[in-house]
């Protein structure tokens, strides 16, 4: 099988990188390039675990081939802190207000509430719940993962 | 579950997109979002020898307004289609309907010519796409050519593009003054496929309805039209008794599945419940 070349730009850094057209992109981010903050929960486009953002939108990442990446711009959420290590307000307020259990779900948790929040800064709790629909909590810790949303958007000043 | 391996191309015109199926044969696969094909890929449902990409053709990217209709290309992302003025000024029903597909990460990759061209019969877009008598534009070795919605859905997952057709853009008639709509669906979680969906577009003069469309999801193999409760509806007044009793002829002509989450009996009994709902709220009732 040919390998297709690829220039992806991650958290920041450039990647150039020879792929097979059929690899995910969460496959080229874990695996590749090693970054493995972005995890895989049911590889079905069901549970938003992998979600990434992709020249500034969230997608899952199981859901792209890596191919169809060339040129972009991804964010993982080991992109998300700042250069001096601060955590993100999303990622501030889901410690703050206990958004996780088990943590599995939370990388993509956290990359859909970013994107959520930049396209609406003061969102209402159902429209937070409409908007974290494409992720899923095992542990079914919507209750505090709403609150941290709506923490992280009075800390951002939407409020 | 790694997909089957395939080659990948990425044309940049329609022109490539065309000579780049003709080459991969039958076993050639357009992918723009990738959406509805990444899954079945996924699951090795589908064995493509070449994916031909067509995201990248800028032509058929974007929403113009074209006189009587608004042209929408294939590539528009359903963020994008809920989200555009133009859609939203006249083919409300579009925009209402591409917000209720999946969620927000899908609706930032999926596109509506993918979910035209796929032909789900529980998807939410071709209904409205029947509702709204939309007219594809396909690109083969001989040119362009017009499908009208109707004829455009042939059986599941079937749509009448050849093999070596892509979908290029999507006209889509402007809804006039006097015009409602609704798109109504009943899933059991959030994120799911419609068990089935109703498309409502109702024109109302001085408190009688003139003209009515409704379609159906996943009511049989592709979206159909409730002829008999369009028909019962034209001249009716806009009552929520008129409306009921328009209602119950929903389900007649439609050959809907049983399957894990619903009977064929249910699925009826939903078509009947949906479509005085969404035709309420279309009519403004």
């Amino acid at each position: 099988m040919t390998h297709v070349p690829i220039s992806v730009t991650v958290d920041g850094a450039l990647y150039e990188a020879e792929v097979e057209p059929r690899s995910l992109l969460v496959h080229f981010l874990r695996e590749d390039i090693g970054r493995v903050g972005t995890v895989v929960g049911c590889d079905t486009s069901n549970c938003g675990t992998c979600t990434v953002l992709l020249n500034g939108r969230s997608v899952k990442s199981c859901s792209v081939l890596a191919v169809q990446a060339n040129g972009a711009n991804v964010l993982t959420i080991q992109g998300l802190a700042e250069g001096d290590g601060n955590w993100h307000p999303v990622q501030q307020a889901f410690k703050e207000c206990h958004g996780l259990q088990c943590g599995y779900c939370t990388p993509g948790m956290v990359m859909s509430a970013v994107d959520l929040l930049q396209e609406n800064p003061s969102p209402s709790e159902e429209e937070i719940r409409e908007g974290l629909e494409g992720c899923l909590c095992r542990c079914t810790g919507y209750h505090n993962i709403v609150k941290s949303v709506q923490f992280a958007a009075e800390m951002m000043g939407g409020k | 579950m790694i997909p089957v391996a395939f080659d990948y191309t990425k044309p940049s015109t329609v022109d490539e997109a065309v000579q780049a199926l003709i080459a991969g044969g039958e076993d050639a696969k357009v992918i723009s979002g990738g959406q509805s094909l990444m899954p079945v890929l996924r699951l090795r449902m589908a064995a493509p020898s070449v994916l031909v990409d067509v995201g990248g053709i800028a032509e058929m990217n974007g929403v113009s307004d074209d006189g009587d209709h608004l042209l929408i290309g294939s590539n528009t992302t359903h963020h994008d289609v809920m989200n555009n003025a133009l859609v939203k000024q006249h083919a409300g029903l579009l925009a209402m309907t591409a917000a209720t597909v999946a969620d927000p990460q899908i609706r930032h990759r999926g596109t509506l010519g993918g979910s035209l061209a796929h032909a789900d019969p529980a998807g939410d877009l071709p209904t409205a796409a029947l509702a709204l008598e939309c007219v594809m534009v396909a690109q083969g070795p001989k040119g362009r050519r017009e499908i009208a919605a109707k004829d455009f859905f042939v059986d599941y997952f079937t749509s009448a593009l050849e093999s070596d057709e892509v979908l290029v853009a999507i006209k889509v008639p402007k809804m006039g003054d006097g015009w409602g709509y609704h798109y109504e669906k009943f899933n059991r979680t959030a994120q799911a496929w419609a068990t089935v969906g109703v498309a409502a577009a109702v024109k109302r003069q001085n408190g009688t309805i003139t003209e009515a469309r409704v379609a159906l999801t996943n009511m049989g193999p592709s979206p159909i039209r409730a002829s008999s409760v369009e028909s019962a509806l034209a001249g009716a007044s806009a009552s929520a008794d008129a409306i009921a009793a328009a209602s119950t002829s929903a389900a007649d002509g439609t050959r809907p599945t049983s399957d894990l989450h619903a009977t064929a009996e249910f699925r009826e009994h939903l078509a009947r419940v949906l479509t005085k709902r969404a035709v309420a709220q279309a009519a403004g009732v």
